[in-house]
């Protein structure tokens, strides 16, 4: 892939991106269709489980290290918010609206539609090369020099140069990686690992985390770790270009210009 | 169009017809082999669907994980419930000598049982965790008859599918398919950690089901019915559970 240097524009959050008045002319897109699809089908899955996962744990907003955990027994830490239960003390003089049934329903058929989007998603990528061309770390990436300088791009906030709308940088890389190879698989695993039925059949998924309550707190963690690279991808998404970046992954198009080889 | 599209078009067409039919042909057979819950109908239907299929298939044998006698709670956390009815309070006030379990619809003997008698019978323990869906547990050690030796006893009948189970509190009724009926852990409690089973944590009698939610687990049982079709009961969808918004199959 040839790598095209143009005039930088100017830093923009969430604003219009003046490169994207240039009409995108390139046949190829910017991301696969499949990688499209999956992409906005896993967004609106996070949404969906983020919401119900929180009305679920506000219903017991405490959280345990070990096999069991009750209001009789010490917490490793309690969230300050109020629950929407009467059975833990929160400090609050009130309890919130019980929404346990609706949330835990739309959780789990989240939770299908988001593992068999990411089965498709992972399935197609091995077959395609996404993950050896566009995910794994390039040969050029692995030195030093190339490391600190995508660094202290990214520590001054600059604008990714044309030939970055194009692929992912190594940090990128990284982090796209470390969700879909270590984040995603450890909240499926944590998640499954609280479901009675399902360890009764394989009792180490939950044995191995260290009992049911300490795959509640380790889904909670990844949860989080989970949310703070969503907004990190959109702070990232605004700070690169919010317009073209979007328009890449809505239609496959990009403003960017590409030379072809 | 050129002959690329119109291939396209062919593929695509082709994959979206073997789709829709593969679904019918699934939605069928999961019919037939009892794979559907009784509340599959709603925007949640797909899931429920989807975790009761995927865990009866994976765990129709399976047993719920025991733990050693040193990890049962210190104080097994009886949690709140409504307040509990004249009609209880006159059976506790006789040290339930009175309560009765009665077990009708597609048995050859219906009947009724009282404490004693089911205490009589051969009893097993298990320690086991009951995990409420709010998410909170803890592991006791349950003393009961299976529940499969009470319908031995009442002679179930062979197109039973369902077991429909209801508490004194007339709020509080579920049910389960026969594999959870004659699940081995499946019980009827009334001891807990060498004791009779408190009235807080459900005595004098409780339906014990370690591999599903506390909810499913109904507290003060009185009466069961073996049926072949949960329509005729509530509203419909199987227990008073998904009448209020949750989940009739809780493995998860």
């Amino acid at each position: 892939m040839a790598r095209l240097e143009s005039a930088q524009a100017p830093l923009s959050v969430c604003a219009p991106n003046p490169a994207s008045a240039i009409p995108a002319t390139t046949a190829t897109p910017r991301h696969s269709t499949l990688v499209r699809v999956t992409h906005w089908i896993t967004t609106l899955c996070f949404f969906a489980l983020l919401i119900s996962g929180f009305e679920i744990v506000i219903s017991h907003p405490r959280f345990y290290w070990g096999e069991t955990g009750n209001v009789l027994t010490t917490p490793l830490f309690q969230l300050p918010i109020p629950a929407s239960r009467n059975l833990v003390q929160t400090g609050y003089n009130y309890v919130l609206p019980d929404q346990n049934g609706w949330s835990r329903s739309l959780h789990f058929q989240t939770a299908w539609i988001a593992v068999l989007t990411g089965l498709l998603y992972l399935i197609s990528g091995v077959f395609t090369g996404h993950f050896r061309k566009d995910l794994l770390p390039h040969k050029s990436h692995l030195s030093w020099r190339a490391f600190s300088t995508t660094i202290a791009s990214h520590l001054r906030f600059a604008r990714p140069s044309e030939a970055e709308a194009w692929s992912y940088n190594l940090l990128q890389r990284l982090s796209y990686l470390f969700v879909i190879f270590v984040l995603f698989p450890l909240v499926i695993w944590s998640g499954l690992a609280m479901s009675l039925a399902f360890v009764s059949a394989f009792p180490a998924t939950v044995t191995l985390l260290g009992g049911q309550q300490s795959a509640r707190t380790i889904h909670f963690f990844v949860s989080l770790a989970l949310l703070l690279f969503v907004i990190v991808h959109v702070v990232m998404i605004c700070v690169s270009g919010f317009r073209n970046r979007m328009r890449a992954m809505i239609t496959g198009r990009t403003a960017a210009p590409r030379e072809h080889p | 169009m050129t002959d690329l599209s119109r291939r396209k078009l062919l593929v695509t067409g082709l994959a979206a017809t073997a789709g829709v039919a593969g679904l019918g042909v699934a939605a069928r057979l999961a019919q037939k082999y009892g794979l559907v819950p009784p509340d599959h109908g709603g925007i949640y239907g797909l899931g429920e669907t989807l975790t009761y299929a995927t865990q009866r298939l994976l765990t129709k044998h399976s047993l719920a994980r025991e733990f050693r006698r040193d990890q049962i709670s210190k104080r097994p956390l009886a949690n709140e419930m409504p307040p509990l009815s004249d009609a209880f309070k006159r059976l506790q006030s006789g040290g339930f000598a009175d309560w009765r379990l009665t077990v009708d619809g597609l048995v050859d003997r219906p009947g009724s049982f009282s404490l004693d008698q089911l205490k009589s019978y051969p009893y097993r323990s298990q320690i086991t965790q009951l995990a409420c869906e709010e998410g909170w547990s803890y592991i006791a050690e349950w003393i009961g008859t299976p529940l499969s030796h009470v319908l031995d006893l009442a002679g179930i009948q062979p197109q039973a599918r369902y077991i429909v189970y209801f508490s004194i509190d007339p709020d509080w009724w579920e049910s389960i398919d026969m594999a959870d009926a004659l699940h081995p852990q499946t019980f009827l409690a009334y001891g807990m950690n060498g004791g009779d089973l408190p009235v807080g944590n459900g005595g004098p009698l409780r339906l014990r089901l370690p591999r599903q939610i506390g909810y499913k687990s109904v507290k003060f049982v009185t009466h069961m019915t073996v049926t072949d079709d949960l329509k005729k009961f509530g509203k419909g969808l199987g227990s008073a559970e998904p009448e209020a918004g949750y989940a009739w199959y809780a493995g998860i």
